[in-house]
């Protein structure tokens, strides 16, 4: 889409945006830049220059088993995580947007959690899920370590996909509400007169026409499961990638082992593997699921 | 109401009812936890009766934690984060839409690029330019064999808390889009009375943008507030140390007093101004949320 009508200046719009463009070409385009130089390059031990080393950095981050650990733990975070989120919201959006008397009221407080940082709902949930008090420690009163995520791997790897989990379905439900209310109410109106009741109604009609929005969530959530600010945030606050490496997922592996272990190579050569990864998932999901979903 | 359906409307409540207390009861275990006693917190099985203890148990928190000057920074931070955004964003808009000059394209996809790829992918990088500000303009030099020995270190100070953040793309769409609602008379109308570029940016453009800078406001406010990752690697000098890295101090050790009363409450403060945000501007949030992401 192009404006008719623009001012003729060739200075002024330059010095508009300069700002934004010189912070991003300082704050983005230079470390890009920089992840890239550095995944190939290896600083020699004892000082001096970098060396040009290839694809060994690459080669080194695939061979260690801890590496494809954290791949696995990612993937699990990044799947479970949003198709639980996206099937919440989509429940809550499905049920708000049939405007029962009070439905607001229930809108109004579903949007909260998400304005909770990561790391606090993390302490929150800390408390909450704690194998010793709050409210799982009755589930160990049955028998003991049925739940302890301090223990086992698999628990904690299931505490931060839960919080995550209660997060996001916030976010997910604002927009496929958004996406409801603009399905045309006589399609509704049409489909009860033809007999079908509110549940049939959902599934038939209201959720093939969110199919766009429910495409543009998939591919926002799993992005945000992979790099998501929170993804790290949590593992961070919560487990610290522990137990046994059990929730060490692959944005928490990159920054641990370029600030602890100070394997800038290493680290570079992981961000570059996670960016193919990302872009590898948004391309065949725009490939294959694009073409089911039907826009209008 | 399309049809009476007294059987689907009470599944449809039923739900609503259990998406309620999944998504607000970890808040209503915090209010409780943070106003109890630290017997009462520890007792299994929980209950979810507030007490009279909040006050008692925030103050401890406050001083535990230094929530202080933990607030204090967040505050700054977050208002800086927003103020920079909104007005960043505006001019960046402003310069990609109403100009006719082919490096609108260039301005367009070089911001829009910055979505791709989030700081945790690029943080190690981002932090070196933070420790010296000059690094790219010296690496560039040496290239031509020339060294330069200035130094400018963004650690441990406001600039270096919000500039990396402030230099991403998400205002800018918000405004774009915006300005592209906008009818081409009205900039028509503004040529015609002798109003430049300039003008028109500031007398029509910025006072029509008020309700898009307020949904970006609640957005940017919460994003700024809520900062983990990039605050631990910037400060070193407690004075500048943000509410989220105190978070950790509030934890009670692991072999000490599990005073979680204590920790609850002090999670408690630092989780309310994001969600007094959102719950008291949360038409904005909504429409700020939906309208810079698609």
């Amino acid at each position: 889409m192009e404006k008719r009508a623009v001012f003729k200046s060739w200075w002024l719009p330059v010095l508009f945006a300069l700002p934004q463009l010189v912070l991003i070409l300082l704050f983005f385009y230079w470390p890009v830049a920089a992840v890239v130089n550095w995944a190939f390059t290896l600083e020699p031990p004892f000082g001096g220059a970098a060396e040009f080393v290839g694809f060994a950095n690459f080669r080194e981050a695939l061979s260690d088993p801890f590496y494809w650990n954290s791949v696995v733990v990612s993937l699990i975070f990044a799947t479970v995580g949003p198709f639980f989120c996206i099937f919440i919201g989509l429940t809550l959006a499905l049920a708000v947007d049939r405007q029962l008397p009070g439905s607001g009221f229930f809108r109004f407080f579903y949007i909260l959690p998400f304005a909770i940082a990561g790391p606090a709902a993390g302490m929150a949930f800390r408390f909450i899920l704690s194998p010793e008090r709050g409210l799982a420690a009755s589930i160990n009163a049955l028998s003991p370590d049925l739940w302890n995520p301090a223990k086992y791997g698999s628990h904690a790897l299931a505490l931060v996909i839960i919080i995550f989990i209660w997060k996001w379905s916030g976010y997910t439900f604002i927009f496929l509400l958004a996406g409801l209310q603009s399905v045309p109410r006589a399609l509704g109106e049409a489909a009860a007169m033809d007999g079908a009741g509110p549940i049939r109604r959902a599934i038939d009609v209201q959720v093939p026409l969110l199919a766009p929005t429910l495409f543009f969530l998939l591919v926002t959530m799993m992005t945000e499961g992979f790099v998501g600010a929170d993804t790290f945030g949590i593992v961070h606050s919560v487990t610290g990638g522990g137990p046994n490496h059990g929730t060490e997922v692959m944005v928490y592996r990159i920054v641990d082992e370029a600030f602890q272990g100070l394997n800038y190579s290493g680290a570079s050569a992981q961000s570059i593997i996670l960016i193919g990864l990302i872009m590898l998932f948004t391309f065949i999901q725009f490939r294959f699921i694009e073409k089911r979903v039907h826009y209008k | 109401m399309i049809q009476r359906t007294p059987y689907a409307d009470a599944f449809t409540y039923a739900i609503m009812m259990l998406g309620f207390f999944l998504l607000l009861g970890p808040f209503l275990v915090v209010i409780a936890g943070a106003s109890q006693t630290m017997q009462q917190v520890n007792t299994v099985p929980f209950s979810f009766l507030p007490q009279g203890e909040f006050m008692k148990n925030a103050s401890a928190a406050w001083a535990r934690a230094d929530l202080r000057t933990a607030m204090t920074n967040s505050l700054i931070m977050a208002a800086l984060v927003t103020a920079g955004k909104v007005a960043l964003s505006a001019c960046t808009a402003f310069a990609i839409v109403f100009f006719r000059t082919p490096l609108k394209h260039v301005f367009f996809w070089s911001v829009f690029i910055t979505l791709m790829l989030p700081l945790e992918v690029r943080v190690v990088p981002t932090y070196a330019v933070a420790a010296d500000l000059f690094q790219p303009v010296k690496s560039v030099l040496s290239l031509f064999g020339l060294d330069i020995k200035i130094e400018w270190n963004l650690l441990n100070s406001y600039a270096g808390l919000t500039l990396p953040l402030i230099a991403t793309a998400t205002g800018t769409f918000l405004y774009r889009q915006f300005f592209m609602t906008l009818p081409d008379e009205l900039a028509e109308a503004a040529r015609m009375d002798g109003s430049g570029s300039v003008r028109f940016f500031f007398d029509m453009l910025l006072p029509l943008s008020r309700t898009n800078m307020l949904a970006l406001t609640t957005i940017m406010f919460v994003y700024g507030w809520n900062q983990y990752l990039w605050p631990l690697l910037m400060v070193t000098d407690p004075s500048y140390k943000t509410v989220m890295m105190s978070l950790r101090a509030l934890l009670p050790s692991d072999n000490g007093i599990p005073d979680w009363n204590v920790t609850l409450a002090g999670s408690l403060i630092i989780m309310a101004p994001p969600v007094i945000v959102v719950a008291v501007l949360q038409r904005w949030f909504v429409r700020g949320l939906v309208s810079s992401e698609k």
